[in-house]
């Protein structure tokens, strides 16, 4: 399912401003993003880490979120060492290239850092305080919207392509690999596609009904306090920090 | 404007969806002020289209709606026809848009100008006289479907509209909510128009009946609704049948 695990709890991450969060959010994965220094993506990561310590989120979940992306971490670490070429190192009947692993080493520690950043300070908050918190931050309401109703739309897809799904398995169908099995599929996404469309048009619909003239107006209309500046000076001073630190690697290993 | 003026009128409206060879309505005249209306017809009749069509979500091919005595042409005119009319969409699934009910609930006021304290105020009453006390924090795509249907009308009923739109109102709901969703209408004391095939909710939440037949809104005999509640001693009152 489709679902804000993150976003329920009670730390004081949840409890800030999703201004503030997206402010710092957006400044310190900035830094770890453009960074190619190994000590910064380090000490970020480590950084980040603590943040997401203290969000306290389920640890099941979050193991599951870190696994999903180091899938694809470890398809760098498995290609990357025996491509890159430079100077090798001897390990078992391998040649890795000390390079390779270099690289490999940093993209991981930054995509990392940076999934841990995004879960401590973005996930705490649910998509909709978010696409209202982008909108206050002055991002174009059109943005905003996109956020907003793609996550929306995709509980729809997902629940008409479930509910075609089921009207198929209950008639017997089992998949198989044959031309039967792809044809049921075809149709299956295409008559997901179709119908998600017709109900985004009658949701639509049900908007402008009652009264929605293009402005998505919140409820909640969260201030920022005090406690959120002094969070939102204590995230851009780590982002300095970290891009500081960046300069120093930088004037070490260069001649 | 006259001040008798009725509150909803059609005049001639036609329409046909592109690629019909007949027109799916055919020179509609409807008048209704302060009225509890029913509408009966065969599937793919036409109710829903015209419903749709009354709401300005559609545009007719030819007529004219009137609300209060004043003809409705420009979006304006529609924006206050949606203030006027509440429209109950057959599927509920496709009302409730916000993540939670309270949010959902009060979407409609805040668009209208309502400060959020006065949207949130209005909106928790709006559940209360509802019975849905309580159910401000929950999600709105797992709520129940006759939840979903309460919910989906106390999100018309916060905008305090002057009648109702009602499509197929007691589909797919048990015994009890379908009781309950009576009881509320009976209480609004709003006038409405309800789409329906059950004839036992009509007869007890409406005075007038019509028929869509051919592409005309026709009325239905006096006789018919009454008949109907003649045989039930409790026929003014919410009251279940045997199934
Ligand atoms: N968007 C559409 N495009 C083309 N035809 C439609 C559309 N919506 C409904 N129809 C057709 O118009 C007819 C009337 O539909 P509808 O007003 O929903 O009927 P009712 O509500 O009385 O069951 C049906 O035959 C239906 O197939
Ligand atoms: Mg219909």
């Amino acid at each position: 399912m489709l679902e804000e695990p993150f976003s329920i709890g009670s730390t004081p991450f949840h409890k800030r401003d999703p201004k503030v969060k997206l402010l710092s959010a957006t400044a310190i994965s900035l830094v770890l993003a453009v960074s190619s220094s190994m000590l910064v993506a380090g000490v970020g990561c480590i950084i980040t880490a603590v943040l997401l310590l203290l969000s306290k989120p389920d640890p099941g979940l979050l193991f599951k979120r870190i696994f999903h992306v180091n899938i694809f971490t470890l398809f760098l670490w498995i290609t990357l060492p025996l491509t890159y070429g430079g100077e090798t190192i001897h390990f078992l009947f391998l040649n890795p290239s000390l390079d390779g692993i270099r690289l490999a080493m940093l993209i991981s520690l930054k995509s990392n850092g940076i999934l841990f950043c995004f879960i401590a300070l973005i996930a705490t908050s649910s998509t909709a305080a978010l696409g209202h918190g982008m909108t206050q931050l002055g991002v174009p309401q059109k943005l905003s919207f996109l956020l907003l109703f793609s996550y929306r739309q995709l509980f729809v897809i997902q629940q008409e392509y479930q509910r075609l799904q089921r009207a198929a398995l209950l008639r017997g169908f089992t998949p198989k690999n044959s031309l039967h099995t792809y044809r049921t599929y075809s149709h299956l996404f295409g008559m997901t596609l179709v119908k998600s469309w017709n109900r985004a048009e009658r949701v639509q619909q049900a908007m402008v009904l009652r009264g929605f003239q293009g402005k998505l107006i919140p409820l909640n209309q969260q201030k920022s306090t005090r406690v959120d500046y002094y969070f939102l000076l204590t995230m851009l001073f780590l982002s300095l920090l970290l891009a500081t630190l960046s300069f120093i690697s930088i004037s070490q290993y260069s001649p | 404007m006259t001040n008798n003026a009725p509150l909803l009128e059609l005049r001639e409206i036609s329409y046909s969806y592109p690629g019909q060879n007949s027109p799916l309505l055919q020179n509609v005249n409807f008048k209704t002020d302060n009225e509890q209306i029913g509408v009966i017809g065969p599937n793919g009749s036409g109710k829903t289209t015209l419903f749709q069509i009354i709401m300005g979500l559609l545009q007719a091919d030819d007529g004219k709606i009137l609300l209060h005595g004043n003809t409705l042409e420009t979006d304006k005119d529609f924006f206050r026809l949606r203030c006027t009319l509440g429209f109950l969409f057959q599927d509920s699934n496709d009302q409730l848009f916000s993540p939670t009910v309270l949010e959902d609930v009060a979407f409609g006021p805040l668009n209208h100008g309502a400060t959020p304290r006065e949207a949130r105020e209005i909106s928790i009453l709006t559940l209360e006289k509802l019975g849905l006390k309580g159910f401000e924090e929950r999600i709105t795509h797992r709520l129940s479907g006759g939840e979903k249907k309460l919910v989906a009308l106390a999100t018309i009923l916060s905008m305090t509209p002057k009648m109702l739109l009602l499509d197929e109102p007691s589909n797919n709901l048990d015994p009890t909510t379908r009781d309950r969703l009576i009881t509320i209408l009976r209480e609004q004391e709003l006038p409405h128009i309800i789409i329906s095939h059950d004839l036992d909710f009509l007869a007890s939440t409406c005075t007038r009946l019509f028929t869509m037949h051919n592409g005309q809104l026709l009325p239905c005999e006096e006789k018919e609704l009454h008949s109907h509640e003649h045989v039930h001693p409790y026929g003014h009152k919410p009251h279940q049948h045997g199934t």
